[in-house]
């Protein structure tokens, strides 16, 4: 049996905003379970997540998932206190298969359901290893869906967008660019460990919106991934061979520094002292180095959850879930459904 | 036997309570027919607890589960197959998937529904209910088949024919699901009835990127 805190409420969290099904267990702050599938490598051929192949293979993988996670929790279902799910931001049809799942367990064990941000639960996952999130904090979210700089007040109730992507994700730009240069999808995983025999100054790419009277925390990085492709084109029309290494790493510093830059100007301009790292591109070993060297110039304490964490998972919504719970926030009414563009202002519906 | 069945395969989404019996038809004790359009994910839930208010009864009362397959427009219908396996297993019970189209209509009959893109799912059936053709999707104007049509009276401009108005029931799941309540044990896996390939179309060249 699962370890019983008195007092503390054992979360069930749904995660289907896109290719990933996450199922997992938190009681309090403490991690019990993380149940993972993937449809992932059906994806690979066609260079990006397709919508309707993550629905169906989150609608497979939904019940074996929760077993899965109730197995390594060493709990049952009739243990769950509150339920917790992903309602947006994500792919509708996607996010569809997990409310409805998370609706219908809540129901048929008569307990509260809590809809919540996507983005709010990347920040929440981390109290699971690092312990109560400092608040106010910054919070900066990079992975193939979003590119998000946020500020925290109380990750319960008040999250504020401070930036985001005009264009595409910065996870995006990785598959974009590992694409032009031979490499499999997801593109970020490749691109790093191409990098670590590259130069990352042998190519000066574009830092995008960096100007004096752009916006301070929002990102671009379509231009990025646009000059990525004309500078091998160059050489490949000059017959000259692409030194993917030096390119992998040039283009990976162009986006390190973009969102280390705009990430600890905004602890800064806020008076804040702690920044959170989450999303898939937050397992990249060069934003987490120079994350890292540019935190410790301004004192700042960097938070970065494992890469397991980073990524998407159930543990993130029952995380946040969990401090729903303990903060007494109301649950979610029986109607609730999807909102594929739910604003990171809403942490719970 | 107390059966919840469900159907979120047409815009009209069906919860009902029903009391089998070994002999003679089950007994409906509550049914709410919502036409939900694409807000299957919403509603649902919140018409399962007003059919067990009306029926005075708790989802611990329930014994078995059935629900609707499709065919039916995808996202809809997976709501509607993931509420019945979520329930299932969290209270124990067996869940039973039946195609939505054996649940519209009795006897002898063509049913057709909305398939969306300018085609219908579609399905016959011989004086016993027995399905005869189908299930299928298709253009209206490539079903050619005399006798009686039920379904979604908007087609039968393109079929050429009178379309009788029928929907899925509490009765008609229950009908179709009665083998396997019988004996739950021969239920097969909850697999939906997409019909229909997903669309996704591999990126057309690789070098697209610079135009991107
Ligand atoms: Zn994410």
């Amino acid at each position: 049996m699962a370890e019983r805190a008195a007092g503390e409420a054992l979360v069930l969290g749904f995660e289907t905003s896109c290719d990933e099904t996450g199922v997992g267990l938190v009681r309090g702050r403490t991690l019990l379970a993380d149940a993972l599938a993937t449809s992932m490598a059906e994806h690979e051929r066609f260079g990006g997540v397709v919508p309707e192949i993550a629905s169906r293979a989150h609608l497979e993988a939904m019940v074996p998932t929760v077993h899965r996670a109730l197995a390594d929790a060493g709990a049952t279902i009739d243990d769950v206190d509150a339920v917790a799910v992903t309602s947006g931001p994500g792919l509708t049809g996607a996010l569809l298969v997990g409310v409805a799942a998370a609706k219908a367990y809540a129901l048929a064990l008569g307990k509260p359901l809590y809809g919540v941000n996507h983005l709010a639960a990347h920040v929440a996952v981390d109290e699971l290893q690092h312990g109560p999130l400092a608040e106010p904090s910054i919070a900066l979210l990079v992975s193939g869906g979003h590119s998000s700089l946020l500020l925290v007040p109380d990750l319960a109730q008040e999250v504020q967008s401070l930036g985001r992507t005009v264009d595409d994700a910065a996870g995006e730009a990785f598959d974009k660019v590992a694409r032009v240069l031979g490499l499999p999808f997801p593109g970020g995983p490749p691109i790093d460990r191409a990098a670590r025999d590259g130069d990352r100054s042998a190519i000066g790419f574009p830092r995008g919106l960096t100007g004096p009277r752009d916006a301070p925390y929002d990102f671009s990085f379509s231009g990025l991934k646009t000059a990525v492709a004309r500078w091998i084109e160059a050489r490949e029309r000059a017959g000259e061979p692409v030194p993917v290494a030096d390119v992998a790493a040039s283009f990976q510093e162009a986006v390190a520094d973009v969102l280390t830059a705009k990430a600890v100007r905004a602890c800064r301009d806020h008076g804040v002292d702690h920044l959170v790292l989450g999303g898939g591109v937050a397992a990249n070993s060069r934003l987490r180095a120079l994350a890292e060297e540019r935190c410790a110039q301004a004192g700042i304490v960097l938070r970065v959850p494992s890469p397991k964490l980073c990524t998407d998972n159930g543990a993130m919504v029952a995380a946040l879930g969990s401090r729903l719970v303990t903060a007494g926030v109301a649950p979610s009414a029986p109607d609730l459904g999807a909102d594929s563009s739910l604003p990171i202002d809403v942490v719970s519906r | 036997m107390l059966v919840l069945a469900l159907d979120t395969a047409t815009p009209t989404l069906v919860a009902g309570l029903a009391d089998r019996s070994e002999h003679g038809a089950p007994e409906v004790l509550a049914e709410r027919a919502v036409p939900s359009g694409n807000r299957h994910a919403e509603l649902l839930t919140p018409a399962i607890t007003s059919v067990l208010d009306d029926a005075g009864l708790t989802m611990g009362d329930l014994d078995a589960v059935v629900t609707g397959l499709g065919p039916g427009p995808f996202t809809g219908l997976r709501v509607g197959i993931v509420t019945a396996a979520a329930l299932g297993d969290a209270r124990g019970l067996p869940v039973i998937g039946v195609c939505s189209l054996d649940a519209i209509g009795s006897g002898v009959r063509t049913v057709v529904t909305d398939a969306r893109r300018k085609e219908v799912y579609w399905a016959a059936y011989d004086a016993d209910g027995v399905r005869t053709g189908g299930p299928g999707v298709l253009r209206p104007e490539e079903l050619r088949r005399s006798g009686r049509i039920v379904g979604d009276p908007a087609f039968a401009a393109r079929l050429g024919a009178e379309v009788v108005p029928a929907e899925v029931t509490t009765a008609g799941l229950l009908r179709a699901a009665e083998p396997q309540l019988a004996d739950p044990s021969s239920a097969g896996p909850l697999l939906p009835l997409y019909l229909r390939r997903p669309d996704a179309t591999p990126p057309a060249a690789i070098k697209a990127v610079s135009q991107a």
